[in-house]
């Protein structure tokens, strides 16, 4: 099989996995002659579904000893196989790369022998990337759960991130529908990973110059949607390891890759909608100072679909609103359903030299038909009875087609921005 | 009285020379008219829609109508203007820009800035902040776009390979991304063209020199066809969305990009691969399996009865009936073959064809009865493909390995053996994973997670399929050597 073939078959198989990032690496590696990371990541492509293409995205093989459920690429799966030599995947990144095609390297692996050995092979790449081609881009590996540790702590000196998948929202779910792997061989794996990071930091503080690790953290992939699981739990997990272990990114895979499919959704809600509801409640908890009791509850454990999360939130406090622009401190601005980071630093910043009336803000390019309900200013006032009338959900949610429009052009976007 | 002067700038820096000395002489805003040499309306610019290119504005215009009498007289002289650090990052930008009226509202701001208004940058309403940040915008996600969208193109010249790019930004902004190319391809050399003007890396100083059309640009690269492959393959087809791609990747900026070629036709492929991928079960389906048949009561009659009924996975479609194991659950011996055969498939009974034969004759040779041994098979159904009238045995496909487990699991369990007896490779690799290397282990007993005593041989298949004189005889008589040992064992 040449690479050609082999690179249909291993890109294929990649195409399943959420995350695209090249960002979050700012340093430049001493003595790379080729490739640079300068903190944000780039989009050299898209593709037709409306994803960016940033980095060369491919199984080492997928080839794999294990059977779960969810994945394409499990023992029990018909799918055609290959295997990438090491060298093979150092050519085509290199060649590629010079071509400005990408960014660098996201290499992840089906489990081939054992999981030390399937992790050697992945750090073979990148380390003969860095020492013998002298490559400065970006590169993520994808660490195999069970490989041993010291492997794991190779990997983050040549990687910029390193993830491991904790693929599903509970330990429970594992157990239902991935049997070989165990959250705690996960959580142990990531809890290495940032005692190596934090250890990195410490040597820096005490002016050390300690060598790389994953400086552009670590991240993970959930998948949504294959047990019943609300997002309740999948949320309280999300929090949990951006807290525990300091994830730089959570992302959520939708279960099925086709539509309409997963059956265990209503069929009016197209599954990408919820998998867009969740990085919307992700980037609430983490930049908007939400908490996660404000966006889920034991009573209502899942997200609503019709609208977004903080438009819910919005039109479950309605007593709180209108906020003046005017008055109202930074962390509540942030809770106007249309308004974002960027805005609510504009107003800020602009108030303290004028008062903002409502010409201004439609300068900014809110949008204005969903904020007018929600905002005061010198001169604008929203009518009380809008703000209180029960229609006010329906008038700025989405209908079945709503719902539609917002898949097709909005759910993609999200795993970028998560802006709401 | 003082009239207007007229100061030509084509460049950021010749620009904030002449602002500079126009200050210390205290010209107001008005007073001063800037432009650049090809005055040039922009042939791209409005397509992204965010504003900024539109003309002047009133502001502009207004401001000379103004400049008539005595504006200089209220500005202060001063000697080293300060702005903030703010103002010449983002103007830097803004004088790319191909708004002819970048330069005055430059100047325009920084007059502002060093006169009445040093806080200006912060009111984001302001007119002329907003087209600054506006300009500035529009001008970092064309350089942004520029760093993304270049494509080199490998060529040999005497002096060794050489990259070239093509690309045609909206405004020029190549001064801005040089040093981000040198950088980034340090060790390679490359020569970036644009229509306006070209950059140049040598592996030790970035030049610019004159623009040039595409055809000046090698059309293709060795490397186009590959990228084009990972660029299909990449591509989920389940999920289409076009308008987000144009928006991201603008169509104006397709035809220097190779793997754009091939839009539509993966667009046509999408249906076809839909279905691969459903058909692999990336659909989400949980994958079926048998487990979903087994009947409460395990004796082995039930089970028989119930493996009879099996839908666990789609060979029973083809299949004439379901073959069970036969034979005592009081067996010492369980011996598993992959699947049954064309004879087997219609008699219901496994090893009853011709390697039914060969596999009697070595039980006999190792001094065993077939009725005192459970014959079964990995997998219960026959596979096969058709060839010309024949049905011909075709390897099971591995999910039907997979979806079967659970009836030999329940055999394993209802049978109890001392010793698994796996025939052949294929059958091995089945029951045993697919990592089984059955060369160097075929006759010696090992601990399996099946059975403390696990062997491996022949399939008595491969004694017929022998083609060297002496291999079937040879073959033959290894089977029943190990048949031997596993009943010793």
């Amino acid at each position: 099989m040449d690479v050609r073939n082999k690179l249909e078959i291993l890109a294929d198989a990649a195409k399943y996995d959420a995350s695209c990032a090249s960002s979050g690496s700012k340093q430049a590696r001493a003595g790379s002659l080729l490739g640079s990371t300068e903190g944000m990541g780039i989009c050299h492509s898209y593709t037709p579904d409306g994803r960016c293409v940033s980095l060369l995205k491919i199984l080492l093989t997928n080839y794999c000893i294990y059977d779960c459920k969810y994945c394409i690429n499990r023992v029990s799966s018909d799918v055609p196989r290959a295997r990438f030599t090491v060298d093979e995947v150092v050519r085509l990144t290199i060649e590629f790369y010079r071509r400005n095609y990408i960014e660098g390297l996201f290499l992840s692996s089906g489990i081939i022998q054992n999981p030390d050995y399937t992790m050697e092979q992945l750090i073979a790449v990148a380390r003969t990337l860095r020492e013998v081609h002298r490559f400065g881009g970006y590169i993520h590996l994808k660490t195999i759960p069970k490989a041993a540790e010291r492997l794991t702590i190779e990997a983050g000196r040549w990687a910029d991130r390193i993830s491991i998948n904790i693929e599903l929202p509970t330990a429970a779910d594992l157990v239902e529908l991935a049997p070989e792997k165990r959250r705690e061989d996960v959580d142990e794996a990531m809890g290495d990973i940032r005692e190596e990071i934090d250890q990195r930091r410490d040597d820096r503080k005490a002016g050390l110059k300690p060598p790389t690790f994953a400086p552009a953290g670590q991240s993970t992939q959930m998948i949504v949607g294959a047990t019943d699981s609300p997002d309740a739990a999948i949320l309280g997990t999300a929090t949990d390891l951006y807290q525990r272990h300091r994830l730089r990114r959570v992302y959520y895979s939708a279960f099925s890759p086709i539509p309409f499919a997963d059956d265990r959704l209503p069929p009016a809600s197209p599954p990408l909608v919820r998998e867009h509801r969740l990085y919307q409640a992700d980037w609430l908890l983490r930049f908007y100072g939400f908490k996660l009791d404000e966006i889920v509850t034991p009573a209502a454990p899942n997200l609503a679909l019709d609208v977004d999360p903080k438009l819910a939130w919005a039109l479950a406090h309605r007593d709180q609103f209108p906020m003046d622009v005017n008055r109202a401190p930074r962390e509540l601005l942030l809770r106007i359903p249309g308004i974002g980071v960027r805005s609510v630093n504009r107003i800020v910043d602009s108030r303290r030299h004028r008062a903002i009336r409502l010409a201004d803000l439609r300068k900014l390019r809110l949008p204005w038909r969903r904020v007018q309900h929600f905002v005061a200013a010198i001169d604008h006032l929203p009518r009380a009875k809008d703000l209180e009338s029960e229609w006010l959900r329906a008038r700025l949610g989405g209908n079945a087609t709503g719902l539609r429009q917002l898949d097709l052009f909005e759910a993609a976007r999200s795993a970028h921005s998560g802006e709401v | 009285m003082s009239s207007v002067r007229v100061i030509e700038v084509e460049h950021f820096e010749a620009w904030r020379a002449a602002a500079r000395e126009l200050l210390r002489e205290g010209v107001a805003a008005g007073d001063v008219d800037f432009f650049s040499p090809s005055v040039q309306k922009s042939l791209f610019g409005g397509e992204d829609g965010d504003g900024g290119e539109s003309d002047g504005g009133g502001g502009g215009d207004a401001l000379q109508q103004r400049s008539v009498k005595g504006q200089g007289a209220v500005a202060q002289r001063r000697d080293t203007p300060t702005v903030p650090p703010n103002f010449i990052k983002y103007a830097r930008r803004v004088a790319c820009h191909r708004d002819e009226q970048r330069w005055n509202l430059l100047y325009r701001l920084l007059w502002r800035l060093t006169t009445a208004e040093p806080n200006l940058l912060h009111v984001a309403f302001d007119d002329d902040v907003r087209r600054f940040d506006l300009m500035a915008k529009s001008v970092g996600r064309d350089a942004h776009k520029a760093q993304a969208f270049v494509r080199f193109r490998r060529i040999e010249t005497e002096d060794g390979e050489q990259f070239v790019a093509w690309h045609r930004p909206d405004h020029r902004i190549l001064r801005l991304v040089g040093p981000f190319f040198s950088r980034r391809f340090k060790s390679m050399r490359w020569t970036i063209l644009t229509p306006d003007e070209s950059a140049s890396w040598d592996g030790a100083a970035l030049t610019y020199g004159p623009g040039a059309p595409a055809s000046a640009a090698p059309a293709v690269d060795d490397l186009d066809e590959m990228w084009r492959s990972y660029y299909r393959s990449i591509f989920n087809p389940a999920r289409i969305k076009l308008a987000m791609m144009r928006r991201e990747m603008p169509v104006r900026y397709w035809a220097a990009l190779p793997e754009t070629q091939i839009i539509p036709e993966i667009l046509a492929e999408a249906p076809a691969r839909v279905a691969a991928m459903l058909k692999y079960g990336a659909a989400g389906t949980r994958a079926v399996s048998a487990a979903e048949f087994l009947p409460e009561a395990r004796d082995l009659d039930s089970l028989a009865r119930a493996a009879a009924g099996c839908r666990g996975c789609e060979l029973c479609e083809r299949a004439t009936q379901t073959v069970f194991g036969r034979g005592p659950s009081a067996a010492r011996l369980v011996l598993v073959g992959e699947q049954p055969g064309d004879q087997e498939d219609q008699q219901g009974e496994p090893f009853v064809g011709s390697a039914g034969e060969v596999l009697n004759h070595a039980l006999a040779a190792a001094g065993l009865a077939r009725d005192e041994v459970y014959l079964t098979n990995a997998v219960k159904h026959f596979h096969w493909e058709p060839r010309g009238k024949q049905r011909l045995h075709k390897k099971p496909p591995s999910r039907a390995i997979s979806a079967c487990r659970s009836w030999l699991e329940a055999e394993m369990a209802a049978v109890a053996p001392r010793v698994l007896v796996c025939l052949g490779v294929t059958a091995a690799q089945a029951v045993l994973g697919r990592d089984t290397r059955a060369l160097k282990t075929r006759g010696v007993p090992f601990a399996s997670e099946w059975c403390e005593r696990t062997i491996i041989t022949w399939h008595p298949a491969a004694s017929l399929r022998a083609r060297i004189d002496g291999e079937r005889e040879r073959i033959a008589r290894e089977l029943a050597e190990h048949l031997q040992v596993a009943a010793q064992a």
